[in-house]
């Protein structure tokens, strides 16, 4: 009654015979318990590949982010790194979840993270590509949580109840998130000129990414979820940050779609397989293991 | 025979959270409900971070006190709306979260701005308030690392979400 270890009293919940306690238990299901019967006029699929398209953006981006660890140019970033990155594992968990009740098949979080193949995967091109150096990677977080934030806002109005409560949770980390790659942008563009080189360096990589996530799916067209509406308000933002730190708002054209097809349609740069491969590696190496 | 057991808002109000022991769930602000409808319980959590590990661990903790008290039929469920708030730790959590020498989050915080914030956080140890951040991220999602310039010393400060 007094016990408060952790573990002892994990273990002395095992009513029903569990052998687990992590991974594929009941209780690490992050929708346990949650209400999740469909809105009526919600197609089950197109919310299942919505929610896969977001949780792939987090699932990615969290494993790119995470990648950092042992990498960072100090212990702070290193922590502060990998804190975003578990909030991003988070949201990827709820959505992924979220997409295997909404289409009927049960597939778990676990199933759609290593058991699909990189061309079943809806990221946007943006989070795969690889870290490149420390600016690359701000920019790309900077483009990225200003854009999510945005969406997640947009998003507290979504037709489905899951996906407004991922949102509002959400929103507040993206803030966060956002923050961080501000404070970074502004610190390197607004320091020394070499600095001020990298970042827009990394600026300027990255711009070409961040179209994609504009441009809107016919998934996302059939939800009523455009997300072409987010483009002048995130530029407007970004502006904002790239222009108080003393850098050049990039021209650069968006990269080129393959036969109009991009990530949400599961068309991936090279990186992407590269980064599946390590990922799943384990999970398909012991496939069922227990520990 | 009478049976005597405390009730199950008692039992789950007791307990502690993983990652932040001095505090109960309840004065966390994870403890979203308690219902007992004939012999089945039913405890609703609110999750802090969308990624926080110590969920699974907070259902199972809740589970097996329950089960200890004497209630067989219980089940943990997670509410996610409305969202879990720093505003939702209670006074005597904030002091017990001081006295641990963690700084608790402000009362009330307004939306996050664009540029580096200022914020006035007095040290846990000595009182002081000039102390300034060292990370935005700390030793688990909900806080942050700050120092104190009077008194030295590090602490770590539960960010406003």
């Amino acid at each position: 009654m007094t016990d408060d270890h952790v573990y002892l009293t994990l273990a002395e919940s095992d009513h029903e015979a569990e052998a687990r306690w992590a991974y594929g238990t009941g209780f690490a299901d992050p929708l346990l318990g949650v209400d999740t019967a469909l809105a009526p006029d919600v197609d089950g699929a197109d919310l299942s590949l919505y929610c896969q398209m977001l949780g792939d953006d987090a699932l990615i981006l969290a494993q790119r982010l995470i990648e950092w660890c042992t990498r960072a140019p100090e212990l702070e970033e290193e922590v502060a790194l990998a804190n975003l990155g578990l909030d991003l594992l988070g949201q990827a968990r709820l959505l992924l979840s979220r997409a295997g009740q909404a289409d009927g098949t049960g597939r778990s979080e676990d199933d759609f993270a290593y058991w699909r193949a990189e061309h079943e995967f809806r990221n946007v091109r943006m989070v795969e590509a690889e870290n490149g150096d420390f600016a690359f990677s701000v920019a790309r977080l900077l483009l990225f949580a200003t854009a999510r934030g945005a969406l997640f806002e947009l998003l507290a109005d979504a037709p489905d109840p899951v996906l407004r409560a991922v949102a509002v949770r959400g929103a507040k980390e993206l803030a966060y998130h956002r923050e961080y790659a501000t404070a970074w942008t502004l610190r390197l563009g607004d320091g020394t000129a070499y600095s001020a080189t990298r970042m827009q360096a990394g600026l300027d990589a990255v711009w070409p990414l961040l179209e994609e996530l504009f441009t809107p799916h016919a998934v996302e067209l059939r939800l009523g979820l455009d997300p072409a509406v987010l483009r002048e308000p995130v530029l407007a933002a970004l502006a904002e940050v790239v222009t108080a730190a003393r850098l050049t708002v990039p021209t650069a054209l968006p990269l080129a779609r393959v036969g109009g097809r991009a990530g949400r349609d599961g068309v991936h740069t090279e990186a992407l397989g590269l980064l599946l491969a390590e990922f799943q590696s384990v999970a398909r190496e012991h496939p069922g293991a227990t520990w | 025979m009478v049976i005597t057991r405390p009730a199950p808002a008692e039992v789950a109000a007791t307990v502690v959270d993983p990652e932040l022991p001095m505090l109960t769930l309840a004065e966390l602000g994870v403890l979203a409900g308690v219902e007992q409808q004939g012999e089945a319980v039913t405890v609703w959590l609110t999750p802090t971070y969308s990624g926080c590990p110590a969920v699974a661990e907070m259902a199972a903790d809740v589970d097996a006190r329950l089960r200890k008290a004497g209630y067989v039929d219980v089940s943990v469920r997670l509410r996610l709306d409305p969202p879990w708030s720093t505003d939702l730790i209670t006074a005597e959590g904030r002091r017990k979260l001081a006295e641990a020498g963690i700084a608790p989050p402000a009362a009330e915080h307004g939306l996050l701005r664009l540029g580096p914030t200022r914020l006035s956080v007095a040290c846990p140890q000595c009182g002081s308030t000039d102390t300034e951040e060292l990370s935005r991220f700390g030793s688990t999602a909900c806080k942050a690392l700050w120092r104190c310039r009077a008194c030295r010393e590090p602490f770590e400060r539960m960010k406003e979400i």
